[in-house]
Parts: C-alpha cells; sequence; structure tokens
C-alpha cells in the first residue's frame, strides 16, 4: 500500500516539473543556487573585520597611560593624622601628649589594665612564644583555643563556639559560608561595615529594612511569600536569613528581638545576631541581648561577636548548635586560610571570662553608669543624643545639620578637640564614606565604662555642654 | 643597582640570565631551578579510581543513612525547624561526609607547647570512625616538627631576650579596643610601621591586626570597578577574596607563566573593556612571592619587564618569602638583587617568619597615606596589640642585626642551607618534590588519597615527627601531598632523622615515584656543596 502511495506522489512530481511555467522553475533553480553559496561563503562577526596591525597595537601599546595607583590625599585630610596615644589605652590615657579621661576605647568592662588578665597573659606567653605559626588545620590548634572555646560554649549555654583570630573577619566570614547565590538576606539598614563585607562576599540577594521596622521588615519577607508561590521549585532551595545587631554600632540602639523570633517562624527564615556591643553588657550575667529579653538561645541560628570590647582581648567568637557552627569549620575562610589566635590572647581572653562569671554585678553598675550620663546629657542645645539609656557606647549628633557633611564633621571636630583640651577623651564615630551603603550622619560617639567614677561622668556631661554651647553659638 | 630589564623576552622563562652593569655575581645569574615533574601514568589512574571506590561507597552509605539502616553520627537540624528550608544542600557536603570525615584525624591535631622545631602533641582517639575525638591525655612530647610555618625558628617559648615584650604586655595590657582613626593608634605602632619601612628599604609601611584581612581589605581600597585584575591560577584565597570584594574584572594567568600573562596585559591595553573598549583604568597583577602549595617563586624580572613594557602595577604578597627568601632575608626581590622600590605594593604577613601574627602593606609614601586614610581596616577593625606589635620589633631588630649581634643574619643562611640540604636529599632518594631549589616550603607529592592518610598517621605515631598532608580542594584533585615546612631551627640531626624516616616510609608505601636517575655516586656529597656561594 505505502509504496504504491509513494510511487504515485513520485510520478506526480515528475509531472509538475514538466507542467510548470518557466520562471517557476528558474526562481526556484536561482535559489537553490542561492542557498547553496551561502552554505559555503565564510562567515564573518562585523566586530572583528578591523584586524589592527602589529604596528597598530604598539602604538596604542605606547600611547595608553593609566591613572595613577593612588590619587594623592591632600596633607591636611582629617583623617591622616591619627590620634597618637603613648602608653596603654586604659582608663587615663595619654592622647596626644594630654592626660585625659578615655570616652572613646570599647573597654566597657575595664579589662585592658586588669592585673589578672594581664598575669594570664603572660603565663601563656611563657609557655607558647607569641604566634602560632600556622592556621587551625596545620597544627596551629592549641590547647588554649579548644579551653576557649569550650568556655565561650559554656558560658553562652550553646553547644559549640568557633574562635577567629580577628574581630572583623568573624562576621565576615560567617555570612558567607552560609549564605551563598541565590539565597536571600533580609539585613537592618544600620548593619555595621563587617557586616557588609560579609553580604558583599556571599553574592546573596540583599533586601534592607528601615532600621528596626519590623513592619517594614515583615512588608518584605510577604513579598518574598508571594514570590515563592509562583515559583515553588526555587522556593525549596533558596535559604533565607535575617541578619541583625544586638546593639548596633551606629545608632546605639537594640533589636527587637521577640518580634524577630515570632516573625522568624512564621517566614521560616533563619536568625544571624551580631553581637558585638551586646556581649558581656546586656542581661543579668553579660550573656547579651538573649538574656536581655529572655529569649531562648537556641532560637537564634547563629550568635557572632567579637573579644575586643568587653572581652579586652582581640579576636571573635561565632556560637550556636553544632549543627550550624560545625560548618565554619571548613567553610569559613576568615577560619581555614588564616593563622590562629595568638595563645596569650586566647588566654587573656579566659580570664576574662572567668572575671565576667565571678562577678556578674559589674553588668548592673555598667547599665547605671550609662543610665546617669544618658540623662546628663539630655537637653544640650544643639546636640542630641542617639541610643538607648543602658547602651554603653551612643552617639551625640547635631540636632540642626548644616546642609553639608564636611562643615557638620567640621563643627564635630572642634567640639572634639576642645573636650580633648579639657583632659575628656573624644572621638568621632568613623566611616568610610563613598563605600558605605547606608551612611550615618556624622556623630561623636561617647563610650561607658565601668571604670568611670561618677564625678568623671558628671565633669564630662558638663565639659561637653560647655563646648558645645561655645562651638554651637 | 641598574639593570636594563628592557631586554628580557618571555622566552627566557626558566632562566635567569641578565647582561652584568658591574661584575658583582648574585642570585640573579644562577639558573632558577624548578621542578613540577608529572607523575606516572599508572598513579594517576589508581588515584582517580581510588576517589571513584570511595564516591560509590559515599553513596552507598548516604543511601544507608537516609533509610534508617545506618546511624547518622552527624548533628541534625532542630525539631522546631524541620520545615526550613535546609541549610546545607546534600551534595555540597557529600565530599566532607564520606571522604574528608575517613581521614579526618590528620588534621586539627592539637598542640600544647610552643611551635619550635620540637612540641607536644596531644595524642587523641576516635571511638566512632571519626566522627567524634576525645583525649586520652597522653601527651606525645619531642615531636619534629615539619609542619608549622616556622622559617626562622622565631617562634619559641619564653626566653631571657623577649624580656621587653613581657614589659610592653605589663604596661600596654593585651587589647586595643579602638579602630586606628579612632583611639587605636598607639606609639608602639608608628615604632614598628617605621622599622619596617626601614627592614624593607622603602619610603613608608603600615600595619594591621590580621594578615588575611590585610588582603582582603586593602585590594579593594586601591582598585574598583573599571579596573582589571591579572591574578595567578594559584593565587592564596585572601587575594581572590580582595580581588573579589573590589568589584573589578579578574583575568586569571596561568601558574608562574609570563607568556600567558604577556598576552592577557595586551589583550588587555589594545582591546580595552569588554564590550565597551574603553581604556581600563589600571590595571594590577597579583602575585605570591612563594607560594606555599606548590614551592615555587615568582618570576619576577621577567613580571617587572612585563610591568613596565605595559604600564601595570604589581601587587606582590610576600607571606611566605619574606624574611626566609634572600641573603639578608628581605623577601623576593633581594632574591632577585632588584630594587624593592620598583614593585609598587609590597605585602606581607608577620605570622611566619616574625612569630607573630599580623600583616603590613609598604610601598611609596602617597600609596601608604592614601591607605591610612581610605583602607577598610583603619576605620572599622581593632588595630594589632601591643605585645605582638613588640615581638615583631623584636624579631626585626633580629634579623636586621640591629640588637648588635649577627645571630639574625646566621639564621636566615641556615635557613638557605638546611633547605637545600632537605630538597637536594628528597630529590636523590626519588621522591617527586615540586617547586624551585630555594623555597623553603618542600611539596612532596602522595597522589593517592589513602596513602596521604597512612602517611600522616605513621609519621605521627611511629616515627614521631608531624607532618601536614593537604589534598582537594586546596590542591587539584589528584595532587594530594605532603607539605615540609624547614626552619633555621632545624639541626643536622634532626634534618637527618627525618630524612631517614621519610627513606623508610617511601619504601613502606611506594611513594617514590620519580623517574629521574638517582645519583650514581651517592656518597660524594659533602658539606661544601650546600654552602651558599658568595
Amino acid at each position: 500500500m505505502a509504496t504504491a502511495t509513494e510511487q504515485w506522489v513520485l510520478v506526480e512530481m515528475v509531472q509538475a516539473l514538466y507542467e510548470a511555467p518557466a520562471y517557476h522553475l528558474i526562481l526556484e533553480g536561482i535559489l537553490i543556487l542561492w542557498i547553496i553559496r551561502l552554505l559555503f561563503s565564510k562567515t564573518y562577526k562585523l566586530q572583528e573585520r578591523s584586524d589592527l596591525t602589529v604596528k597598530e597595537k604598539e602604538e596604542l601599546i605606547e600611547e595608553w597611560q593609566p591613572e595613577p595607583l593612588v590619587p594623592p590625599v591632600p596633607k591636611d585630610h582629617p583623617a591622616l593624622n591619627y590620634n597618637i596615644v603613648s602608653g596603654p589605652p586604659s582608663h587615663k590615657i595619654v592622647v596626644n601628649g594630654k592626660e585625659c579621661i578615655n570616652f572613646a576605647s570599647f573597654n566597657f568592662l575595664g579589662l585592658l589594665d586588669n592585673p589578672r588578665v594581664k598575669a594570664a597573659a603572660l603565663a601563656s606567653l611563657k609557655k607558647y612564644g607569641v604566634g602560632t605559626c600556622g592556621p587551625r588545620g596545620f597544627y596551629g590548634t592549641f590547647d588554649v583555643h579548644l579551653d576557649l572555646e569550650d568556655r565561650l560554649a559554656k558560658f553562652m549555654k550553646t553547644e559549640e563556639a568557633i574562635i577567629y583570630s580577628y574581630g572583623f573577619a568573624t562576621i565576615a566570614s560567617a555570612i558567607p559560608a552560609y549564605s551563598k547565590r541565590g539565597d536571600i538576606v533580609f539585613v537592618d539598614r544600620a548593619a555595621c561595615f563587617a557586616i557588609q563585607k560579609g553580604l558583599q562576599a556571599s553574592r546573596s540577594d540583599i533586601k534592607l529594612f528601615k532600621h528596626n521596622d519590623m513592619a517594614d521588615l515583615e512588608r518584605l519577607l510577604k513579598e518574598q511569600e508571594i514570590e515563592d508561590q509562583k515559583n515553588p521549585r526555587k522556593a525549596r532551595v533558596t535559604r533565607r536569613f535575617i541578619v541583625v545587631e544586638g546593639l548596633y554600632m551606629n545608632t546605639g540602639t537594640i533589636c527587637p528581638l521577640p518580634e524577630l523570633v515570632k516573625l522568624k517562624y512564621k517566614y521560616k527564615a533563619r536568625i544571624f545576631l551580631e553581637e558585638s556591643l551586646s556581649f558581656g553588657v546586656l542581661g543579668e550575667h553579660g550573656r547579651g541581648v538573649t538574656e536581655h529579653y529572655g529569649i531562648n538561645i537556641d532560637d537564634i541560628d547563629l550568635i557572632s561577636a567579637n573579644m575586643e570590647n568587653a572581652l579586652a582581648s582581640i579576636g571573635g567568637f561565632c556560637c550556636g548548635r553544632s549543627f550550624v557552627i560545625d560548618h565554619q569549620r571548613l567553610s569559613g575562610q576568615g577560619y581555614c586560610f588564616s593563622a590562629s589566635l595568638p595563645p596569650l590572647l586566647a588566654a587573656a581572653a579566659i580570664e576574662a571570662l572567668n572575671i565576667m562569671e565571678e562577678n556578674p554585678g559589674i553588668f548592673a553598675v555598667l547599665k547605671e553608669k550609662c543610665r546617669q550620663i544618658h540623662k546628663a546629657l539630655q537637653g544640650i542645645s544643639g546636640l542630641k543624643v542617639v541610643g538607648e539609656s543602658f547602651s554603653p557606647a551612643f552617639h551625640l549628633q547635631l540636632e540642626e545639620s548644616t546642609r553639608s557633611r564636611e562643615q557638620d564633621v567640621r563643627l564635630l571636630q572642634e567640639i572634639v578637640d576642645q573636650c580633648m583640651n579639657k583632659n575628656i577623651a573624644l572621638t568621632q564615630a568613623r566611616y568610610l564614606e563613598k563605600e558605605e551603603k547606608c551612611l550615618p550622619p556624622p556623630s561623636i560617639r561617647v563610650v561607658v565604662t565601668v571604670e568611670q567614677t561618677e564625678e568623671e561622668l558628671e565633669r564630662a556631661a558638663s565639659t561637653i555642654k560647655e563646648v558645645a554651647q561655645v562651638v554651637l553659638l | 643597582m641598574e639593570i636594563d630589564v628592557v631586554q628580557w623576552s618571555s622566552a627566557e622563562q626558566s632562566q635567569g640570565r641578565e647582561p652584568k652593569q658591574n661584575g658583582k655575581p648574585h642570585f640573579y645569574d644562577k639558573l632558577i631551578v624548578e621542578s613540577f615533574e608529572e607523575a606516572p601514568l599508572h598513579v594517576v589512574v589508581f588515584t582517580y579510581m581510588a576517589y571513584g571506590i570511595g564516591t560509590l561507597f559515599g553513596y552507598l552509605r548516604d543511601f544507608l543513612r537516609n533509610w534508617g539502616i545506618e546511624k547518622c553520627n552527624a548533628a541534625v537540624e532542630r525539631k522546631e525547624q524541620k520545615d526550613f528550608v535546609p541549610l546545607y544542600q546534600d551534595f555540597e557536603n557529600f565530599y566532607t561526609r564520606n571522604l574528608y570525615m575517613r581521614i579526618r584525624d590528620n588534621w586539627n591535631r592539637p598542640i600544647c607547647s610552643a611551635p619550635g622545631p620540637l612540641f607536644d602533641v596531644m595524642e587523641r582517639v576516635s571511638d566512632d570512625y571519626n566522627w567524634t575525638f576525645r583525649f586520652t591525655g597522653r601527651i606525645i612530647k619531642d615531636v619534629i616538627n615539619m609542619g608549622s610555618y616556622n622559617f626562622l625558628g622565631l617562634a619559641d617559648k619564653y626566653d631571657e631576650s623577649m624580656k621587653t615584650i613581657k614589659d610592653v604586655l605589663e604596661v600596654y595590657g593585651t587589647g586595643v579596643a579602638s579602630t586606628r582613626h579612632e583611639m587605636g593608634t598607639l606609639d608602639k605602632h608608628k615604632e614598628l610601621e617605621d622599622l619596617v619601612a626601614k627592614f624593607l628599604n622603602v619610603e613608608a609601611a603600615m600595619v594591621f591586626g590580621m594578615g588575611f584581612a590585610t588582603n582582603s581589605m586593602n585590594i579593594p581600597a586601591l582598585v574598583g570597578k573599571g579596573c582589571l585584575i591579572l591574578s595567578d591560577e594559584l593565587n592564596h584565597t585572601s587575594l581572590v577574596l580582595g580581588a573579589r570584594l573590589s568589584g573589578a574584572t579578574i583575568r586569571v594567568f596561568k601558574h608562574n607563566n609570563t607568556q600567558s600573562l604577556e598576552k592577557l596585559l595586551r589583550d588587555a591595553v589594545i582591546y580595552g573593556q569588554p564590550r565597551t573598549r574603553r581604556a581600563w583604568k589600571k590595571i594590577l597583577i597579583l602575585v605570591e612571592g612563594t607560594y606555599s602549595m606548590e614551592g615555587s617563586i615568582v618570576h619576577l624580572p621577567q613580571i617587572l619587564a612585563l610591568k613596565k613594557k605595559y604600564k601595570a602595577y604589581l601587587y606582590i604578597d610576600e607571606a611566605h618569602s619574606i624574611g626566609a627568601v634572600g641573603p639578608t632575608g628581605r623577601g623576593v626581590t633581594e632574591f632577585f638583587g632588584l630594587d624593592p622600590h620598583e614593585v609598587d605594593v609590597l605585602m606581607g604577613t608577620f605570622t611566619k617568619s616574625f612569630g607573630a601574627s599580623g600583616g603590613y602593606i609598604a610601598g611609596r609614601k602617597d600609596l601608604v597615606d592614601y591607605l591610612r586614610v581610605h583602607s577598610h581596616s583603619a576605620v572599622y577593625a581593632t588595630s594589632m596589640s601591643p605585645p605582638i606589635a613588640e615581638q615583631i620589633i623584636r624579631s626585626l631588630k633580629f634579623i636586621m642585626g640591629l640588637d648588635g649581634t649577627t645571630q639574625g643574619l646566621q639564621r636566615v643562611q641556615q635557613l638557605a642551607k638546611n633547605t637545600r640540604y632537605f630538597r637536594q636529599r628528597l630529590q636523590e632518594m626519588g621522591f617527586i618534590i615540586y617547586g624551585n631549589e630555594n623555597a623553603s616550603v618542600v611539596p612532596l607529592l602522595l597522589y593517592m588519597p589513602g596513602k596521604v592518610a597512612a602517611f600522616a598517621r605513621h609519621m605521627l605515631q611511629e616515627k614521631k615527627i608531624g607532618v601536614v598532608v593537604v589534598g582537594f580542594p586546596a590542591t587539584p584533585l589528584a595532587e594530594a601531598r605532603a607539605r615540609f615546612c624547614v626552619s633555621a631551627s632545624h639541626t643536622r640531626e634532626m634534618l637527618d632523622t627525618v630524612l631517614e624516616a621519610l627513606d623508610e616510609t617511601g619504601d613502606l608505601l611506594r611513594l617514590k615515584y620519580s623517574r629521574h636517575k638517582k645519583s650514581a655516586r651517592p656518597e660524594l656529597y659533602d658539606e661544601t656543596s650546600f654552602e651558599l656561594e658568595d
């Protein structure tokens, strides 16, 4: 049957050829020839049509002038001349030759010149020397490190802790270890620079929500939920994270953790909490924001803090459940590819932790002092206090800013310089103006420590009042 | 000394010959001797087979664990969060769970003494196949340390020469609690920076608290969008991270291959940015002085010639070469007899040869001033701790001879002697060694994952020698290796002990893959052939 129809079609075709008009045949013939020609002709890209000769290439190489490696910096740039501290940065500090009371170093618990901490560091120096000469994986793990990790985990009542040798690198390595390209991170606008760098290294989608505004965060989370419903397959593999700080470095405010935990369970996002300023400050025993609010620490997936503020050492740590923390031992870049913390600094941190555990009363004392100076600084004309009343590091901003940031910075620097002349050491909060995502307004940072007496706090407050009145007239 | 480098052609890649302007001989004239021998075919086949079998077993075990037939020892997600999106994807951790976990006891070995030439390792055992460890309480004493980066032997337990560190610790304390811009610049930092600049013979230097962070926070300050970074294939993670964070375009050239670099440079200068064809703002070449995984030293003279011709900028990371390479320990520029002013950015760390921690960037004064103002680390990260700074000051004075003795110089020379002796003997024995004959990091190729574990365990338990083994992902999959760090404080007896042990282990595990002819009369080697010639 099939062959008969085939034959029939063939006969039809041959007949059609004979019967077709001439112009039709000629047209088809030309088309076929054209196709054959196109098939065999060389293809070329329009851009590459002009090939440069060797001589032209050499000329281009000769002519090219790059920008200078670094643009020149004017000699009187405000950031070029640092305040030089001679001697230890402790309670009474010698800045640029003048002895002042220190309201600028983050020495919250006054442990920088504690003799027990120094003795522990000295004992460690005698046994181990200074450096560790290797990363953790290659004989850089000392028993001191394992001890410190144990103690931190026990203190924070979590399963495991991991130490880094630099505070900045802690959160900047922790975030990219979990959040990769394609994941979504909801982060507060006032997050500190280290968090911003961690997010940039992770290459995830960043969604900023207004500072401490839970309604804005919920709006973003709802939007994301709607997106998820459009593409459920992708949603099943996209991880979500919320990154917040306990006490924000840039504003001195506290994050509303209970609402965050509620949002976490409602929208299934994990919380990373950065507690550099609140570790050793908030809570009955100094355990941070979770103790302050009475939240179960297992509800927070990762707590990261640096040991450079309250613990008066160098480095940082992350703590949480083993399921979460153990991953960083192989994927935390600042952990695997960097030398470990010098043992004398680890020993100093352990001793500082001992002191914190032995006198839990200092946290209440610190809170009281913060409240005192916070009250004393209210009502200065021209300056407003930004930050919680129990935050030991808060800001003084200009009430009415002049239009230009430079002018504001100069005014504040004038205030700082005059306070320095009256033996109160203050500093402006420094930022890299071009690199910050949401640049905070210029401000003076005031730091309260346990070592400051009430008279000194009163004196500082009145000095700032006087100077502000003179400068901001 | 003036050297006319324009006459260099990129064809002279593995030879260091150059017309001298004056008659002074130095390393520059010698041939650069490097070797990267390839493995015999059967070894490569067996290595891949081993990984294949490991992977198959991995799938089998995962299957068993999934269906509950085998107990799962790993930590699990919380019950309340079981319906969250999983934190880790299964295949991400496949290698960790199934291959790394089997031989995990060879890494993260805790020690309890200073990382000197001999150290004490804490013994630990595992009852559940490396999922958890426990310490038996026994300490393996006086293990020979071939793993720590202690090139000049300056990381040792306390002795009287470290008294200044004790004093600084008692006066200054351990922490700083502030950044460089705010209240964290101590007079110690200024002293240290001046000394580093003097040591390196450049105009100015700046120090930072962490070596890794020095790269990742300063490269973004130097280059940005619209710039081009040409980075070596095998650069360290910190350089790669810094390059990525900067936002510049990154192009990779083959390891230490000047032709590959030249091709990229030509294309970059002639054709400009892709698609827009605009000229690049700047071109930065990122290389390291000594590459720790390969043991190779950068071909600096050729790269400097290229840099001058194409007007690019050069950034050298001397983490492993500062203090260890060069007749007086000043790094690769001294090794090749070049002027350090020709390199734009000299970066290094204090962790390896100086026995402390932290990093520095040195160069012209305007570069360092710019970094003082714009570096991320100066504004947001804590400055270096004072006792660490004092240790670096002490080490620098020691190496430069400013403490009145020549011990520093002797140590640098002893390191060079030890390195050449060690490498020569290993090559004679028939092992495959990578790298330059003057690099004090010696990679010995093991290839097969089973031998990696057996080697490390045997050396520690039977021979009491601590070695470092490295596998995937720090090295290519089929090139697992053991890496020795020779130190100036290793005595000839210690090195001989290690070499004997390596000989026996090499025979036991059949590691002597090299196909080069062994010397016919080994007894003719004597002291003088390992001396430095000057």
